[in-house]
């Protein structure tokens, strides 16, 4: 596998110019750690590393679940219903314009501090993309396969339709969207977790912050990095092996 | 390899199919004004024009596709309306990639909640030669077994008319003229309407062939031809009807 080579050379190059750049800067701890000091602090605090990152990956997680089952809802009676698209589709776009950063302390306020304002600022980052990418492609199933319905049908039968032909033809571009979400969710989960909680990575990171552990700081953010790419990863084999019959490998065309 | 039984799928009682005064204007153009076509029950006719001529909007008026801009009047022999009693294939073969071939034959009868045939499936699809890919997905079947499988799902049907839009021309030669043979074996006793812009295919498979021209277009009868379709393309009368068409097209 040569993409594996390429993350860990690229990985290894990251790691090398930031501790040349802490030698050569000659720069305090505080303001940037060795990555010796990290990993030392990675493996140190290992026992809350994990228990805080629990608490953030089952936030995402549910938060994705979620805003899946929610926008693709959505995306479904967008494209059934005239009427719901006249009414909900200039909302959905206007709601859009406010940023969801903006209603974190809202939710906080509304939910509490534990996990549900987390998970709901989760959901509410991914609703959009997952709703715009289905409704999208829900509206845009191949003419032929809908004249062939057409004809096969002396009477319409829109469900039908619905359910053997147009959703199947959409999931590719459900996949998409659920790409683009699996790569924000963090961000929601982790927002909410800044503006007010007792645990998650986003927690411990602002607690570090405040006692100047930035060892443990930037320990915090690779967990939550290396969780955030192997939630994406996860998704994109997952999505691969679900649609089959869709070429869809941006690594494969070149090579 | 593909067993050609003779438990060969009944076709329907033949259906006579008339369309009279039937007028299309597209983009402020007229495309066809009272136009009258009747086919008999149980034939095969092809119909003949340059691109542009509006053949496949009549197929598709025939089809209950009802372009905007277009009216006449549309009746089976029985003097009913036509939908429910055609089947239609497109040139491209409109195999839906998540399904497997078997499941893409059965569609219809998913879409209207029938009870599945598979057996009468499976049937079809030893005589279109594909009974070793009735689990394989579109994407791993070659053009002409994409085609086989389209027309198995059309047969599949079982309706009394066939509308079938230019279903060979995406193919290469040898592949058309075997599908060719294959569709005229198949289709023996239904009333099928196939569109081309093919001489050669429309001799080859045509017990009445049409031509459409002009514009506003009209439909003119060629003679029919002697024996049995699907005729030898080297076939005298064939070569002498083909220099008749070009001559008509004014090609030579």
């Amino acid at each position: 596998m040569k993409s594996w080579w390429r993350g860990l050379l690229t990985l290894a190059g990251l790691v090398l110019s930031w501790h040349l750049l802490v030698t050569l800067g000659d720069l305090p701890s505080y303001i940037l750690p060795d990555p010796g000091a990290v990993a030392n602090s990675l493996w140190h605090h290992k026992g809350p590393l994990l228990h805080h990152a629990g608490v953030t990956a089952v936030e995402i997680v549910l938060g994705m679940v979620l805003g899946t089952w929610l926008g693709s809802g959505s995306a479904l009676v967008l494209a059934y219903s005239r009427r719901a698209r006249r009414w909900l589709l200039p909302m959905l776009i206007a709601s859009q314009a406010i940023p969801v950063f903006a209603i974190a302390p809202l939710l906080v306020l509304w939910l509490g501090y534990g996990m549900g304002s987390k998970i709901a600022m989760a959901m509410l980052i991914i609703y959009f993309p997952v709703t715009a990418n289905f409704y999208d492609g829900l509206r845009h199933t191949q003419r032929g396969w809908l004249d062939l319905a057409a004809v096969m049908l002396p009477k319409p039968r829109p469900w039908a339709v619905l359910r053997h032909i147009a959703i199947p033809a959409a999931l590719p571009a459900l996949a998409s969207g659920l790409r683009v979400a699996a790569a924000i969710a963090p961000i929601g989960a982790v927002l909410g977790e800044w503006v007010g909680s007792s645990a998650g990575l986003g927690y411990l990171m602002l607690h570090a912050n405040s006692r100047m552990q930035v060892d443990l700081l930037f320990a915090a953010l690779f967990v939550l990095a290396a969780l955030a790419v192997s939630l994406y990863f996860l998704v994109d084999a997952g999505l691969r092996r679900l649609l089959p019959w869709h070429p869809i490998s941006p690594e494969t065309e070149t090579d | 390899m593909p067993v050609q039984t003779s438990t060969a799928v009944s076709a329907p009682p033949p259906l006579t199919v008339n369309l009279r005064a039937a007028r299309l204007v597209y983009g402020g153009l007229t495309l066809f004004d009272d136009l009258n076509l009747k086919l008999d029950g149980g034939s095969f006719t092809c119909l003949l024009g340059p691109s542009g001529s509006g053949k496949s909007s009549l197929l598709r008026l025939l089809a209950g596709l009802t372009p905007p801009g277009v009216s006449g009047e549309l009746r089976g022999g029985d003097g009913q309306p036509l939908t429910g009693k055609v089947a239609y294939m497109a040139q491209q073969d409109l195999l839906l990639p998540w399904l497997n071939v078997l499941n893409n034959i059965i569609l219809g009868q998913r879409l209207r909640g029938e009870r599945l045939d598979l057996p009468r499936a499976m049937r079809l699809l030893a005589q279109v030669g594909l009974a070793d890919q009735a689990l394989a997905r579109p994407d791993t079947l070659s053009g002409g077994m994409r085609q086989r499988a389209a027309l198995a799902r059309t047969l599949m049907e079982d309706r009394p008319v066939v509308l079938m839009d230019e279903p060979f021309s995406g193919l290469d030669a040898l592949t058309r003229l075997r599908l060719q043979a294959l569709a005229a074996q198949l289709l023996v006793g239904r009333t099928v309407l196939l569109v081309t812009h093919d001489p050669l295919e429309a001799l080859r498979l045509g017990e009445h062939i049409l031509m459409m021209n002009g514009r506003p277009a009209t439909l003119s009868a060629l003679a029919d031809l002697p024996g049995a379709p699907p005729r030898d393309p080297g076939d005298r009368a064939v070569q002498a009807a083909y220099r008749a068409i070009l001559r008509r097209l004014e090609v030579v």
